[in-house]
């Protein structure tokens, strides 16, 4: 089958160490920025990009382990 | 004025499409839209249309900047989804999509609950029939789902209408405040239609059964009509701000292990107008902007995801996960306007997301609401998560699932290429929005893009896409699986079946019973009875009869054996001494 741009292995190890270049540049730049703060945690070297890595992982976790046990069901469940 | 109602122009015109042949209709329904838009943009602010009817004033334009908000998405959401539409023949569905539209904007502009009350059934009327549009079986289970649900919350509304009416004898529709049973009864009416959570199960449970055309449709007005009487009538509510944060947290797990996309959508949905209810009951001049701005936005762009996943769907004939992948490559335009619409709900800066969001999370930290400020930045992350990348990854990318079809039918097209547009055109250019919104005080000194703004809102969102790969390329990820995912609906769904089981096992079985019992038992008395009453009737009441016919006639024999012996001196001897005693008594007594 045809390969597309972005089904060639070479160009998706491209894009994936181009969003970790993204993200580590991002996570320095806290270092850079004022932010003016409702809260205190907002000051907190990092603070975003780790909720956001830890709340997503944590969501899947979540979805996963203990949400699909208990909620799936076969697709003709309710006929 | 020369304007007229907003209603009376969708809902009028609703009735002239079947009667038009196919091209006039398509001109006629493009320009609907176009005239409706410029009807609200010149009517002034103020109350008109007023219509007495019985012993109440029927109001049809309360118009302010919170209600012109509202009409003018809705004319354009509108406007979009005819365009989107123009492949299908048959004129049902469009009819059914203006009388719901004009119902929508019948709401929006009611300035008292009646005419409210009347408007948001016939919403449901509309609503209802664009998912029968489906025409499969279960389309027209979900549809009868969906309609009682509505219909249940209809009654609510009712009841706490006619309670307050009952009470106050008025039926004004403004600001009520959660107070008391009446306004309870309206304010929980509100809700069945706004999805909170535990009545939110109608809407993953119907829209996915609509047809293609029907859910773009049905995303737009809704939830986004009863996040606007609540704005309306119950701003700074607290309830609202616990109530906004559940929805915007529950749905975005649901979303992760969903299979079928449009029913991801509809979970995102959800969670957005769970980011509508802090901004209602917040209250706030900034939060009522952030809501209003949010709703105008959120409209726009999930009704482009729902364009881009009717696309595949009206291709493939497939919307599962499991089934499909790769489709980049059959259908590139609508990939990238799907990325355009998975970007702006994600809130990446320079799409309307992000303008939108961000004003109703800024207003939750102004009021240091912790937690609740915790929930949605959560929530914005996860929503990134799932709508973000999930719907265009396992569409568009993932494994190739060997699926070659065509590119999107130019109407199509061109629907999800203005829709795309308005969305990076609202992020570019947020004053446009901002200039419309309910206070525009606020909304003027309300600055999105700041630098750390900025930064902040990318470092959520990019180790959100971080977590997403490292999850992917481990196989942590959860895979796409065939198969349902029980919800609320299960209360309605199970307890119907449930029903009729006990009807069947336990119901059914007494009342057989009973029938048996009353055959062996009753019928048997009821026969001895009959028996003996037709005994008694013969031999009792028949022989008295014809036992005193007997006597009398016995009794005349003897009579006559001794007064008709043929002498006439004897019979006039008899007769005067009858009369005398007769005049005798008489004089006497």
């Amino acid at each position: 089958m045809e390969k597309s741009f972005f089904e060639k292995p070479r160009n998706i190890k491209c894009i994936r160490i181009t969003l970790y270049s993204i993200c580590f540049l991002l996570f320095l730049a806290d270092g850079k920025i004022h932010h003016h703060a409702d809260f205190p945690w907002e000051n907190w070297f990092g603070f975003f990009s780790i909720f956001g890595f830890v709340g997503c992982v944590g969501l899947v976790l979540g979805a996963k382990y203990i949400l699909r046990p208990l909620l799936k069901r076969e697709e003709n469940y309710y006929e | 004025m020369s304007n007229f109602p907003p209603a009376l122009l969708f809902i009028g015109g609703a009735f002239c499409i079947p009667l038009l042949p196919t091209r006039l209709r398509a001109a006629f329904m493009l320009l609907l839209p176009v005239v409706g838009f410029f009807n609200v943009m010149t009517m002034p602010e103020g109350t008109y249309w007023v219509v007495p009817f019985l012993q109440f004033d029927l109001i049809f334009g309360h118009i302010d900047r919170l209600s012109k908000v509202w009409g003018y998405i809705f004319h354009i959401i509108t406007f979009l989804t005819v365009i989107y539409a123009l492949h299908i023949k048959r004129a049902m569905e469009y009819w059914a999509a203006f009388v719901y539209a004009g119902a929508a904007l019948g709401v929006v502009f009611a300035g008292d609950l009646v005419s409210l009350f009347i408007f948001w059934e016939v919403m449901t009327i509309g609503s209802t029939c664009l998912i029968l549009a489906r025409n499969t079986d279960s389309a027209r289970k979900a549809a009868y789902r969906y309609a009682l649900v509505h219909i249940a919350g209809g009654l609510l509304l009712l009841a706490g209408i006619v309670l307050k009416y009952h009470n106050t004898g008025s039926i004004e529709f403004g600001f009520l405040g959660l107070h008391g049973l009446a306004h309870t009864l309206i304010f929980l009416g509100f809700g069945v239609n706004c999805a909170w959570p535990f009545f939110h199960a109608w809407l993953p449970d119907a829209y996915p059964e609509a047809s293609v055309t029907g859910t773009v449709v049905l995303s737009a007005f809704t939830t986004k009509t009863a996040v606007y009487v609540l704005a309306r009538s119950f701003p700074g509510t607290p309830e609202l701000v616990i109530l906004g944060a559940i929805m915007a947290a529950f749905p975005i797990f649901y979303a992760v292990i969903e299979n079928d996309l449009r029913k991801v959508l509809s979970y995102s949905l959800i969670n957005q107008v769970g980011f509508m209810m802090v901004g209602v009951g917040i209250g706030t001049e900034l939060s009522i902007n952030g809501t209003a701005a949010h709703a105008f936005a959120h409209i726009l762009y999930k009704a482009l995801l729902f364009m881009s996943m009717g696309a595949v769907l009206y291709r493939t004939g497939k919307i599962n996960g499991t089934d499909l992948g790769g489709l980049h490559k059959s259908m590139p335009l609508t990939t990238i306007f799907c990325i355009i619409g998975a970007a702006s709900i994600s809130g990446f800066p320079l799409t309307s997301g992000f303008i939108s969001k961000a004003m109703i999370i800024s207003a939750c930290g102004a009021q240091h609401l912790a937690i609740v400020w915790l929930i949605l930045i959560f929530a914005s992350a996860g929503v990134f998560h799932h709508s973000g990348i999930k719907i265009p990854y396992f569409a568009f990318f993932a494994h190739d699932s060997g699926i070659r079809t065509k590119e999107a039918p130019l109407n199509m097209l061109i629907a999800m290429g203005i829709a795309a547009f308005l969305c990076i055109f609202l992020g570019v250019f947020p004053q446009t929005l901002y200039s419309i919104l309910p206070y525009p005080e606020a909304a003027a000194a309300y600055v999105p893009y700041t630098a750390s703004h900025v930064v902040l809102m990318l470092q959520l969102l990019f180790f959100s896409a971080l977590a997403f790969t490292i999850l992917m390329v481990t196989g942590i990820y959860p895979p796409e699986l065939r198969g349902i995912n029980v919800d609320c609906d299960i209360i309605w769904r199970r307890g119907a079946q449930f029903f009729f089981l006990i009807v069947k096992k336990i119901i059914a079985p007494i009342d057989s019973a009973i029938s048996h019992i009353y055959r062996a038992v009753g019928l048997v008395l009821l026969m001895a009875l009959a028996r003996f009453l037709s005994w008694f009737d013969w031999n009792g009441i028949d022989g008295l009869v014809d036992g005193s016919a007997h006597c009398v006639r016995s009794i005349g024999r003897r009579v006559s054996l001794v007064l008709q012996r043929g002498q006439i001196q004897q019979t006039i001897y008899y007769t005067v001494t009858f009369v005398a005693v007769i005049l005798v008594a008489f004089v006497w007594l």
